[in-house]
């Protein structure tokens, strides 16, 4: 049959071990809580870290990827005798466990990049788990003797009572040794005397002993080997058979001892990262049963199209409308698909809290809300580094030192909370602390520094906190070994764009900080309204729209500096002509005959004047980045329903680039 | 060929033995721990049964102590995987009454040659 490659196997594995990982660090983080709070649940946490390391063992090994299998089978003799109350679980260990998790997981990146696994750190930790458990030389194999030719064994074996209960079954352990040479039976005992009845008769139990001869040169072991299993429940002695004529081999000998001669090689070069996903059984089943609804309705209305005449027409309507639904529950089902559930971001923080607790001298309790929200896959992937900055600035800036807390009138423990939450067809993400909040003073000074505003300028909460967002924008004297990277919140802010979403921070000096992500629940498919300006199509996307309305020519008014502003509950807002911005020929000038649509990107409210507006759909979003190139103001394109092609419109792009039209 | 239930909480192993087993011609159900193998055994009859012994939920030994007390299990082969750090768990496996072990890391030539040791 061939061998069979493994390969195909790899991806799952890849999966599988950083789950069982971050499951390991989940279960040591309680453990160290345990050993600081005595009275949870320690023995089973052990045994969830044990489990993890045995079963990316068992994988490694049996993928081939030796020195991940050499690491980990070292960490699982230690968890073993920890697990076994041999050893302890202090913090000391748990610190070394937590390191060996990271190490481990940078093996696993580099066997999946193929470049070599073992490196400095994985060797001393390795070395120092070996030296712990005592035996520093990886345990030696048993060297083979030569062993000279046999003529052959005989084998008496006596089945005892459990034999047969356990599913071994003699006649199966013969043909088994047949293979070896050649089986004669010498001599068959029957136990069970005197017979019993045939309605008696026990079919568990035992009722032949046999003298059996196996000729051929074979090795004691493989015929013990056959005997394996059934060690104990048996009565067995294997003797050398005195053969004159020794060194002479009856048949083909030995066709088993596994050759290794044709292991597939070890995977070499096409790493391709086809990238997976797990998806749950409920979302495919949703999908199957979606795709049936499919086939039905498409049977019907193919029947309903081979006799077609106009008393069918209710029918056909019936089955369009029918078709219309189930395609967009499938289209619904299949971008569920993508959607996973943030958990996966947000558990790397008990840890990266925890690591910055200690280096901080800080005390933070973290809460995490809302883990089961789910996201789309890409954005689930690229969350991670913001959120990560957002949480080390909370700790490093935000939070006090637990006597600054005292001294503040705060509980020592600083609180930092996580929390994910669907609204309006958004994710949004919350970093929340209860710190220090922005200090006004040194922000204000800094902005100076830099020229972003003029000395003396009031401002109030909001503009303070948006000059955190500026390039180059650090208050930090001396950066620390955390946020010393030249990382800003700039590049905070690029990030999240750049999936479509916006960050924003409020703050009450003293009170502490939240930031807030808002994200779009996916990034291939939008709902949007399309215009027309010109000749050309426009896409707004829903989400960003507050309403559409038409104004009167005097209701807009000019303001310094060439700007348009029109007067909306309340508020002026900038008016922003599409067509000046894209350039459109053949647009409508004339406010009063176009349609103003309001639009909210992040808190900025503008209005953007297009001719007229065609219809709402659900359009898929094609780069345009990949087709041709980027350009400001447009996030992407789509097929129109008639074909064409429509833009679509980057909102938060055109209400940045009108913003800096007025600036200048 | 034989009807195989294969239980092992680990999906990439999982997927491995079955399809070994499958490409040599078994029919193999798959089960992700001892709780779920033990109700596949309980709905329907079995050749040969694998099992891995580190699982949560219901680990590979209590699954064979399990297995062993149905009738419908009575002289059915149950093999358990486990690893060489292991040993005292064959142990435990053959007085919970499986048949054999396989010892981790094997490769699909091997678990093909110790599945047909019990069911060839």
């Amino acid at each position: 049959m061939g061998t069979v490659d493994l390969t195909q196997f790899h991806q799952v594995f890849y999966d599988e071990s950083l789950e069982a990982l971050d499951g390991m660090e989940e279960a040591l983080l309680a453990l160290e809580h345990g050993v600081q709070n005595p009275g949870a649940d320690a023995p089973e946490r052990v045994n969830a870290i044990f489990r993890a390391a045995h079963s990316i063992k068992g994988g490694a090994a049996t993928f081939g990827f030796n020195d991940l299998a050499a690491f980990t089978h070292v960490l699982e003799s230690l968890l073993d005798e920890i697990r076994s109350n041999r050893r302890a679980a202090d913090e000391e260990m748990i610190e070394l466990l937590l390191q060996a998790g990271d190490c481990m997981r940078g093996m696993l990146t580099r066997t999946r990049a193929g470049t070599p696994v073992a490196d400095l750190t994985s060797e001393s930790l390795r070395a120092r788990f070996a030296a712990m458990l005592g035996n520093p030389a990886a345990a030696a194999a048993s060297p083979q003797a030569s062993e000279l030719p046999v003529a052959g064994w005989r084998i008496h074996f006596r089945p005892r009572a459990n034999l047969l209960r356990s599913g071994n079954d003699p006649l199966r352990m013969f043909r088994e040794l047949a293979r070896y040479g050649a089986l004669v039976v010498k001599q068959v005992q029957v136990l069970q005397q005197p017979r019993p009845a045939f309605a008696e008769l026990d079919p568990t139990a035992p009722m032949l002993a046999w003298e059996l001869e196996l000729h051929g040169d074979i090795k004691r072991r493989d015929v013990e080997g056959v005997f394996e299993w059934v060690e104990g429940d048996c009565d067995l002695a294997i003797e050398l058979l005195h053969d004159r004529r020794a060194g002479e081999v009856p048949q083909d000998a030995a066709p088993s001892a596994a050759q290794d001669a044709d292991k597939p090689g070890r995977e070499a070069g096409a790493h391709t990262d086809a990238g997976s996903i797990r998806v749950g059984i409920g979302k495919v089943d949703a999908l199957i049963d979606m795709v049936g609804e499919l086939v039905i309705t498409q049977s019907m209305l193919g029947n309903i199209g081979e006799h077609f005449s106009m008393d069918r027409l209710g029918r056909l309507q019936e089955g369009l409308a029918q078709l219309e639904r189930t395609t967009r529950e499938l289209q619904d089902s299949v971008m569920r698909i993508r959607m996973l559930p943030i958990a996966a971001v947000f558990n790397r923080f008990p840890r990266l809290v925890r690591d910055l607790e200690h280096r901080l001298g800080k005390r933070v309790r973290l809460e995490l809300r809302g883990e089961t929200t789910e996201v789309d896959k890409t954005v689930l992937e690229k969350i991670g580094d913001p959120l990560v900055h957002l949480v080390r600035n909370a700790i490093d800036h935000g939070l006090e030192t637990p006597a600054a807390r005292v001294a503040a009138g705060k509980p020592e423990t600083g609180v930092l909370r996580l929390e994910a939450r669907h609204e309006d067809g958004y994710v949004v993400v919350e970093v929340s602390d209860d710190g220090g909040g922005l200090r006004h003073g040194p922000i204000i000074a800094k902005a100076v520094e830099l020229g972003l505003v003029s000395p003396g300028q009031e401002l109030d909460d909001q503009e303070i906190a948006e000059l955190i967002f500026q390039a180059g924008f650090s208050t930090n004297k001396e950066a620390t070994d955390l946020s010393g990277r030249g990382v800003g919140m700039d590049v905070v802010r690029r990030n999240v764009r750049d999936l479509g979403g916006s960050v924003n921070v409020r703050s009450r000096e003293g009170q502490g900080s939240t930031f807030t992500i808002v994200l779009p629940l996916t990034l291939a498919i939008i709902d949007g309204l399309t215009t027309a300006v010109g000749g050309e199509r426009y896409i707004i996307p829903l989400v960003s729209i507050v309403e559409s309305l038409q104004l009167k020519a005097r209701s807009v008014r000019h303001v310094a500096g060439g700007g348009e502003v029109f007067h909306f509950r309340e508020e002026w807002l900038p008016l922003v002509r599409l067509h000046e911005v894209f350039g459109c020929a053949g647009a409508e000038t004339a406010v009063e005959r176009g349609i103003v649509v309001v639009v909210d990107a992040g808190g900025r409210r503008v209005g953007l004047l297009v001719d007229a507006l065609v219809g709402q759909q659900q359009v898929v979003i094609k780069s345009l980045e990949a087709h041709y190139q980027r350009i400001e103001g447009i996030s992407g394109a789509t097929i129109a329903n008639d074909g064409g092609v429509a833009l679509i419109v980057d909102v938060d792009g055109v209400v940045r680039a009108s913003a800096r039209r007025r600036a200048a | 060929m034989a009807k195989i239930l294969a239980v092992d909480d680990s999906a990439s192993m999982r997927n491995m033995v079955a399809f070994t087993l499958r490409g040599a011609g078994h029919e193999v159900r798959e089960a992700a721990d001892g709780r779920a193998a033990l109700d596949a055994a309980m709905a329907e009859r079995f050749d040969l049964v694998l099992a891995d012994v580190n699982m949560p939920v219901m680990d590979g030994i209590v699954l064979t102590r399990e297995l062993r007390a149905l009738p419908s299990m009575t002289g059915v082969p149950i093999l358990i995987l486990t690893t060489e750090s292991n040993i005292e768990k064959k142990m435990e496996g053959k007085t919970a009454g499986a048949t054999g072990w396989l010892v981790k890391p094997f490769d699909p030539e091997q678990l093909l040659a110790t599945v047909a040791r019990v069911a060839g």
